[in-house]
């Protein structure tokens, strides 16, 4: 990874409406390779990502796509070995520049896992806990409850705000971690396998849930469950495998296409489970 | 809030169907008039029509697989609901081509001497179109007992079909010259003919959507076979 500089500056938001309008996309990967060691995981991607919509990253374990997915805010670095070749793009400003916070790059970009990690606090800290860090000033409870409305948890937990986080079922934790991560306002939130530890229903639960925040917020998900990129998504990245067992993007498009005619036939080949 | 997507879509599919629908009908209603009238400008808007109606099944039919790749509707009552929406697109169209058949017959019957008035036609027509009317909305409802009172109605169109080809038989044996006007009159008689035929099928439809039992509502005719050895 390149090596923050000592000097850390933020990013600047856009000033104008203008320029947030004028600008296409959301976050936008340019050659990008990422590397654990001398291993590559990820080679030469370039793909858009389309402002308020979600996109869908799919493809076979091993190609790259969790990788992928956080490189877009440099959560790889947290695996030491890891580095990264090539830029991402968000409001034009490369966030491997030396000179960005990974932080705040973090706080803009806010990811939700595969596992619901709810903080071992109650419904009501996992919200506030996480605001009051990044310097929120205004009503917290009007937060709180706002946050947990938006992820669609409001109804089911008002009245127990004072319990702990944990003593949630398991699609309730993972609708928590995103009131948590919409909480901060980020622009785009990065989820990986979001659903994969729930059940069909509470995973449902989430997809319409990703379907509203949609309107809000630019999402990219990661799933291994391709019937779920179908239902969800706008558009999908289809990530596979070279011989070298570097993940590179295959195909990309509108979700529709991508499901009903996909133009690769490798892509083909792994929608109708013929391998992958 | 869990299908939402789902629900919303297939909302908009059976939208769809119902605009298809009243293109469908219209396009009968305003064949026969033209046919009836001699109104060579509203047959061809008619016989020109017909591509939108076509476009907008391709629309729709596309759309229908476009829900089924993408939401998976897979079980029960959505994937019958899917098939039969398929399947009805396909009706709706080939009404609709019939419709563009008598628009047809009106075009080239132009201002020839008319062989009879036409009485029956209409009427056939405006069965068939009420019909239809009733079988969609019974389709986009999901009454299954609304769409067993419509194929009754088929009997009316099939007296009717005897009447004008008794008739036209009488006409074209009393004056052979009529034998070409009248054998296109025949036509657009059995155009009408089958598309009541053809609501039929659609009123099936809503039954298996209902029920998931797959059966013909008009068991065929064994008194039929039974004079015709």
């Amino acid at each position: 990874m390149n090596h923050p500089a000592s000097t850390v500056t933020t990013i600047a938001r856009p000033q104008t409406h203008t320029l947030e309008s004028a600008e296409q996309y959301a976050i936008e990967a340019r050659n990008l390779s990422i590397y654990y060691g001398d291993f590559r995981a990820v080679k030469d991607v370039n793909l858009q990502i389309q402002k308020q919509k979600i996109t869908a990253i799919i493809g076979p374990s091993g190609c790259g796509k969790s990788t992928m997915l956080r490189s877009f805010n440099r959560m790889n670095e947290l695996v030491p070995t890891a580095w990264a070749e090539g830029e991402v793009l968000y409001h034009g400003q490369n966030l491997y520049a030396p000179d960005v916070d990974p932080v705040e790059v973090r706080r803009r970009i806010g990811m939700v896992f595969q596992k619901p990690n709810p903080f071992p606090k109650s419904i009501y800290e996992n919200i506030a806990w996480g605001a009051r860090i990044n310097g929120f000033k205004g009503n917290m409870d009007d937060l709180v409850e706002e946050s947990l409305r938006d992820a669609a948890l409001w109804d089911e937990v008002h009245d127990k705000l004072d319990q702990s986080g944990l003593s949630l079922s398991g699609g309730q934790q993972q609708r928590l971690c995103i009131a948590r991560a919409i909480s901060i306002k980020p622009d785009i939130i990065l989820m990986d396998e979001p659903a994969s530890a729930l059940d069909p229903i509470a995973t449902l639960k989430i997809e319409e849930l990703m379907r509203e925040l949609v309107q809000n917020y630019t999402i990219i998900v990661v799933t291994h469950n391709m019937q779920q990129a179908a239902r969800v998504s706008d558009f999908t990245a289809f990530f596979t495998m070279d011989e070298d067992r570097a993940g590179y993007l295959k195909e990309f498009g509108h979700t529709e296409q991508i499901f009903t005619n996909p133009k690769d036939k490798v892509t083909e080949d792994y929608i109708t489970g013929r391998f992958g | 809030m869990t299908r939402e997507t789902l629900d919303r879509r297939i909302r908009h599919l059976l939208d769809e169907i119902l605009l298809l629908d009243s293109m469908v009908e219209q396009s009968i209603s305003a064949s026969v008039v033209a046919l009836k009238s001699r109104d060579m400008e509203a047959a061809r808007r008619v016989y020109a029509g017909d591509q939108q109606i076509n476009s907008r099944r391709f629309a729709l039919e596309n759309e229908t697989m476009v829900v089924l790749a993408t939401q998976q509707p897979i079980m029960a009552h959505d994937l019958r609901l899917l098939a039969s929406i398929l399947e009805i697109t396909g009706e709706l169209e080939r009404i609709g081509d019939y419709g563009k058949g008598i628009a047809k017959i009106a075009l080239i019957l132009g201002d020839q001497p008319p062989v009879k008035p036409l009485i029956d036609l209409p009427r056939m027509a405006a069965i068939g179109v009420e019909m239809l009317h009733k079988a969609i909305s019974a389709f986009v409802s999901g009454d299954a007992d609304a769409a067993r009172a419509i194929p009754v109605m088929d009997d009316q169109v099939d007296q009717l079909y005897n009447d004008v080809y008794h008739e036209l038989v009488q006409i074209m044996i009393q004056d052979p010259r009529t034998i070409d006007r009248a054998n296109y009159l025949m036509w657009a008689a059995h155009n009408l003919e089958r598309m009541a035929d053809r609501v039929t099928n659609i009123c099936e439809r809503t039954i298996y959507l209902v029920t998931g039992e797959l059966k013909e509502v008009q068991p065929t005719d064994d008194e039929f076979l039974a004079r015709h050895p």
